[in-house]
C-alpha cells in the first residue's frame, strides 16, 4: 500500500533512498510565473504607459484612428495581448493567494474564487476577442 | 485594543526597590479563561533597576503583587525558549530584553507592554497553546534520516558541511518567528517560519538523506512558497537566525531540485 514508503527503511535496509515523488508543482510554477510576469509586466505596462499618455501628445491624440493604425501591426498586437494576459494571470493569482490568507470560511473562499475566476475569464475572452477580430472599417461615429 | 477598566491600582509596595531603581509601568495584557471573555490590559507600577530583564519585572509581579499572573519561564537565560511574548509591540525573550533598552526619554514615565504573542490560542495571560506550533515542526521530520545499514563508525562531515546549516542548528523553537509572521496569522494553515528553519537544519545536513521528503513537504501549498519574504521573522529571531534566508535557499533547491 502508500505506506511501503515508510516501512522502506525497515523492509529493505540495503535499498537506496526513498526516489523523490514531486507530487505537486503548482505553488512553485505560480511563485515561478509571478517573478517572471512580474518582470515583463514592468516592461510592457510602462511602456504601454509612456506611449499612451506622454509621447507626441498623449492621450489627446488617442482616438479611433490611432487605435486602428496600433492594431493594424502584430507587434502591438502582440503587446497588448500579451499585457492583458500577464496581467490578468498575475492579477489573477495575487488576488487568490490573498483570498486564500483573509477568508475565513470555507465558503467565502470558494465564492470568493469563484467571481474572481468568472471575471478573469470574461476579461479574458473579451480582451483577447477584440484584439483578434477589430476590424478597422468600421465607421467611426 | 479592547476596552480596560484599569480601575484598579495595584498594591506593589511589597515589591524591593533595590537602590538605584526607577518606577516603571508594566502594562500587561491579562485574560483569565474562568472569568474573562476577552482578554483587558491591566498595569503595574514597579521598581526596576536598568540592567533589569523584563522577566524580572514579571517574576516581581507574580511573587509579590498577583500570584495568578501566568506565563512560562524555564533558564531564564535565552536558552529554553519559554518566555517569548510581544514586548512594546515586538515579539522578543522576556529574558533577553533589559529595562534599560525600553526606557522613555528623559523626564517621561516609562512604559512597557507586555502582550502572549500572535497566531497561537491563548490560554491564560502570556500562556499560549503551543501545540500547532510543533504541530507544524513534527511534520517537517526535524531528525536524521539515513537509509541503508547502520555504519560501524561515526559520521564523518567536513567543516564545510557542518558550516551550509549551522545558521539553523541555533533555533531554540520559541516561536517568535513563527508568531510574527503575518500569513501564519491570517492563514494557519502556513508551516510558519520556525517548521522551515528546522527542516532547513537536515535538507543541508551531508549526513541525512531524506531532503527530497522534506522538500516534497514544504513544496505543498502550506509550505515555503507562501513566504511572502517581509523578514518579520528575521526581525523577531532571539538568536539572531537568518529566517528569511533560509527560507529562500529552501525555495531555491526546490526550483533547482539541488540540495
Ligand atoms: S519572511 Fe516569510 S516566513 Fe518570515 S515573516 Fe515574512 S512571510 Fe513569514
Ligand atoms: S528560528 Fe529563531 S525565532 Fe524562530 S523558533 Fe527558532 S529561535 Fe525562535
Ligand atoms: S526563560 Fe528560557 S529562554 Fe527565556
Amino acid at each position: 500500500m502508500a505506506d511501503s514508503t515508510s516501512a522502506l527503511a525497515l523492509d529493505k535496509p540495503r535499498s537506496p533512498r526513498r526516489p523523490a515523488a514531486r507530487r505537486n508543482n503548482f505553488e512553485l510554477y505560480s511563485w515561478v510565473f509571478m517573478r517572471i510576469s512580474g518582470l515583463a509586466l514592468v516592461v510592457l505596462v510602462l511602456g504601454h504607459l509612456f506611449i499612451m499618455n506622454i509621447l507626441d501628445g498623449g492621450v489627446h491624440r488617442i482616438n479611433f484612428a490611432f487605435v486602428a493604425g496600433r492594431w493594424s501591426s502584430p507587434f502591438w498586437q502582440f503587446w497588448d495581448l500579451s499585457m492583458l494576459w500577464l496581467a490578468q494571470l498575475h492579477g489573477g493569482n495575487g488576488l487568490r493567494t490573498i483570498i486564500d490568507d483573509y477568508a475565513r470560511k470555507d465558503n467565502t473562499r470558494f465564492w470568493l474564487k469563484m467571481l474572481l475566476y468568472v471575471a478573469m475569464a470574461v476579461i479574458l475572452v473579451l480582451g483577447t476577442l477584440v484584439v483578434f477580430t477589430f476590424d478597422p472599417d468600421i465607421p467611426a461615429s | 485594543m479592547t476596552a480596560v477598566a484599569e480601575s484598579t491600582v495595584h498594591d506593589t509596595s511589597q515589591i524591593p526597590a533595590p537602590e538605584g531603581s526607577l518606577t516603571v509601568t508594566v502594562k500587561i495584557q491579562r485574560f483569565n479563561p474562568e472569568i474573562d471573555d476577552e482578554p483587558h490590559w491591566e498595569s503595574y507600577d514597579v521598581p526596576a533597576l536598568p540592567t533589569d530583564r523584563v522577566l524580572n519585572l514579571l517574576m516581581n509581579i507574580k511573587n509579590y503583587v498577583d500570584g495568578t499572573l501566568s506565563f512560562r519561564r524555564s533558564c531564564a537565560h535565552g536558552i529554553c525558549g519559554s518566555d517569548a511574548m510581544q514586548i512594546n509591540g515586538i515579539n522578543r525573550l522576556a529574558c533577553k530584553v533589559l529595562v534599560k533598552d525600553l526606557l522613555a526619554k528623559k523626564g517621561k514615565q516609562t512604559t512597557i507592554t507586555v502582550a502572549p504573542i500572535k497566531g497561537l490560542p491563548t490560554m491564560k495571560d502570556l500562556y499560549v497553546d503551543m501545540e500547532p506550533f510543533f504541530e507544524a515542526y513534527r511534520a517537517v521530520k526535524p531528525y536524521l534520516i539515513a537509509y541503508g545499514n547502520e555504519p560501524t563508525r561515526e559520521r564523518i562531515q567536513s567543516a564545510a558541511d557542518r558550516e551550509r546549516f549551522d545558521d539553523t542548528t541555533k533555533c531554540i523553537l520559541c516561536a517568535c518567528c513563527t508568531s510574527s509572521c503575518p500569513v501564519y496569522w491570517a492563514d494557519g494553515s502556513y508551516f510558519g517560519p520556525a517548521a522551515i528553519v528546522n527542516a532547513h537544519r537536515f535538507i543541508f545536513d551531508s549526513r541525512d538523506e531524506a531532503s527530497e521528503e522534506r522538500l516534497d513537504i514544504l513544496n505543498d501549498a502550506e509550505g515555503v512558497w507562501r513566504c511572502r519574504t517581509t523578514f518579520n521573522c528575521t526581525d523577531a529571531c532571539p538568536r539572531g537566525i537568518q529566517v528569511t534566508k533560509a527560507i529562500q535557499e529552501v525555495k531555491r533547491a526546490l526550483l533547482f531540485k539541488r540540495v
